[in-house]
Parts: C-alpha cells; sequence; structure tokens
C-alpha cells in the first residue's frame, strides 16, 4: 500500500515538473488557449539548431527562444503551420524539422527497418522450409551450437 | 558455416560502428547545410555599429561581391577566427562586412578596438532577427554575396587559413571572372 503511495506521489511530482518546465520558458501574448497548443505542438516538431537534440520547445537556448518569436510572430500574421515549416526550411533546411519528409534523401531512413524486417522474415521463412524439407522436428534438437 | 554467423554478424556490426565513428569525426556533426545557396540574400536594413544613424541595406550594397562575417563579442570561436581576419581579409580583394550578432554594441565596439578592426564596415543585429532570415544559428558564419545579392557560399564555423585558400579564395575568384 505504501508503495503504491510512494509511485503515485513519484508521477504526481513529475506531472507538476513538466508541466512547470513547458511554462517556464517564456510567456507569449497568446490569443486563447487553442493558439498556444497550436503553437506549442509546432514547436515541438522544430529543431533546436545549437542543441540538436531537443526541440524548440523545451529548449531554453537564446537562439531557441528568438526562433519561437518568430514562429509566433507569423502565427499573428494568419500563416499556417505549413507556411511556417517552409519558412524556417528555406532557411535552415529540412535539418530542422523533426519529421523529416520522404523524399530521394530520406526514403532509407524511413523504410530501412521496414527492408530489415523483410530481410529477417526471408531469412526466417528459408531456414524453417530448409528444416521441414530435412525432416526435421519443429521442436529443436541439439546443433551443437550451445550459444 | 552456421558457427561462424554470430562472428559474421559481430564483424557486420563492429565496421559499422566503425563507419559511424569516421563519418563523424570525418564530418561535422551540428553543421547543418545552408539552403540559402544560390538564393537571392534577404533583405536588410541594419544600423552601422559605430554611427547607428546610418543604415546599410542590401540594396546600397549592390553591385560589387563582399562578404559577411558574423561575429560577437560573447562568441569565443570569434575570439579564434580575428588573428585570421586580421591577417587575410586584406588578401581577399573584396570588402568584409562584419555583422555583430545579438551583441551588446558597446561590448562590440570594446572587442573591437582591444582585437583590430578587420571590416570594412560593421553592421549590428542587436535583437537577431534579422539573423533569422539569414539562417544564422550561431557564429562565427561566413557568407559570401555576390553583385547581385545573391549567395554563393557559406562557411559555418571559423574561417581558417585552410578554408581560407581552399574554399573562400576560388570561390570569389569564379565570381570574379563571371563578373563583367
Amino acid at each position: 500500500m505504501l508503495r503504491a503511495w510512494r509511485i503515485a506521489l513519484v508521477f504526481a511530482l513529475l506531472a507538476i515538473a513538466t508541466a512547470v518546465a513547458a511554462q517556464a520558458i517564456d510567456p507569449l501574448p497568446f490569443r486563447d488557449h487553442a493558439e498556444e497548443l497550436r503553437f506549442q505542438h509546432l514547436t515541438s516538431e522544430l529543431r533546436c539548431l545549437v542543441c540538436q537534440d531537443e526541440n524548440l520547445a523545451d529548449s531554453n537556448a537564446d537562439f531557441a527562444r528568438d526562433l519561437r518569436h518568430k514562429v509566433f510572430e507569423l502565427m499573428q500574421q494568419g500563416k499556417s503551420d505549413a507556411e511556417i515549416k517552409q519558412y524556417l526550411v528555406d532557411r535552415y533546411s529540412e535539418f530542422v524539422l523533426y519529421d523529416p519528409p520522404v523524399n530521394a534523401g530520406t526514403w532509407l531512413l524511413w523504410f530501412g527497418p521496414l527492408l530489415i524486417l523483410l530481410a529477417g522474415g526471408v531469412a526466417v521463412g528459408y531456414t524453417i522450409r530448409k528444416r521441414s524439407r530435412a525432416g526435421t522436428p519443429a521442436t529443436p534438437t541439439d546443433t551443437g551450437d550451445d550459444w | 558455416m552456421s558457427r561462424l554467423l554470430p562472428l559474421l554478424g559481430f564483424v557486420l556490426l563492429a565496421t559499422l560502428l566503425g563507419f559511424g565513428i569516421w563519418w563523424n569525426s570525418a564530418h561535422d556533426p551540428t553543421a547543418v547545410p545552408s539552403p540559402l545557396i544560390n538564393k537571392p540574400a534577404p533583405a536588410y536594413a541594419l544600423p552601422k555599429l559605430d554611427d547607428p544613424a546610418q543604415t546599410v541595406t542590401k540594396e546600397a550594397m549592390l553591385g560589387k561581391p563582399y562578404l559577411v562575417n558574423v561575429f560577437a563579442s560573447w562568441c569565443f570561436a570569434c575570439g579564434e577566427e580575428h588573428p585570421v581576419l586580421m591577417a587575410e581579409t586584406q588578401g581577399l580583394g573584396i570588402p568584409v562586412v562584419g555583422y555583430d550578432y545579438k551583441d551588446d554594441p558597446n561590448d562590440a565596439k570594446a572587442w573591437l578596438a582591444k582585437h583590430g578592426n578587420p571590416y570594412s564596415l560593421v553592421i549590428a543585429d542587436e535583437s537577431g532577427h534579422t539573423a533569422i532570415d539569414f539562417g544564422v544559428y550561431g557564429a562565427p558564419e561566413t557568407f559570401l554575396i555576390d553583385g547581385k545579392g545573391v549567395i554563393r557560399y557559406k562557411r559555418i564555423g571559423p574561417l581558417t587559413p585552410d578554408v581560407i585558400a581552399q574554399q573562400l579564395k576560388p570561390a570569389i575568384a569564379a565570381l570574379q571572372k563571371e563578373a563583367p
């Protein structure tokens, strides 16, 4: 019982910490909550270029703040999410997007894991067929490999 | 054969790891390629560092190629680059514009007074807003802009004598060849 309470407490503290972190960075004059959510979502999909393993929404870097303000400014001008992303891609290349678009340079990144999975499937299928043809029982027998 | 498979798998993984280490040491993983190369430089209007009443614009700079060197007094790598600029800018044959990035003008002036001023002109972008249009995300960065206002070359990180000799000077020579 005590253990369950402790776990609950840890989760509650974590939730508070993340909520605080999400708001601590800089207060911008949003018109309403929907606009703020849109801003949070958009900046979470953009990379902070000076701290490359962080997104714009979470980064406390000075430069990330400048880019967030730029995103906010473009939102105020009525630009769509796609237009804002294009604005940044035009200046900072596709690297600024956390979700890379599918194109000639990124297809291996997108479909590489699928290819490896297929290759593994083919290898497994091949082995099973070879064994069943040789009349080996389905349960593995000692092949002499102890590892 | 099947006994050799795990060894083969290990060798493959080790090769991949080795390749990754080699790739990351041969390339700068933090360098972001600029999509602005061969695109028109963004329009800008920035005050001169030593005379903020005067504004320098892209239009006013059209006509002949020039170099824009993004620096700041707070930037450590700029301090490393500075002696190279002091020694090399005279030999480039084109004006070098200093772009003071997100800096207190007084700090920048003191920095230039202390270390020397290699620039023919210094413009100040205290807020860093124009720098976003240039795709700047750090300092130092260097842009080569041709007479038509098109960005022809960009260097992220400090200029070194090697970079100047092998990349920048050939790029400038190519520009001067095509100019009428």
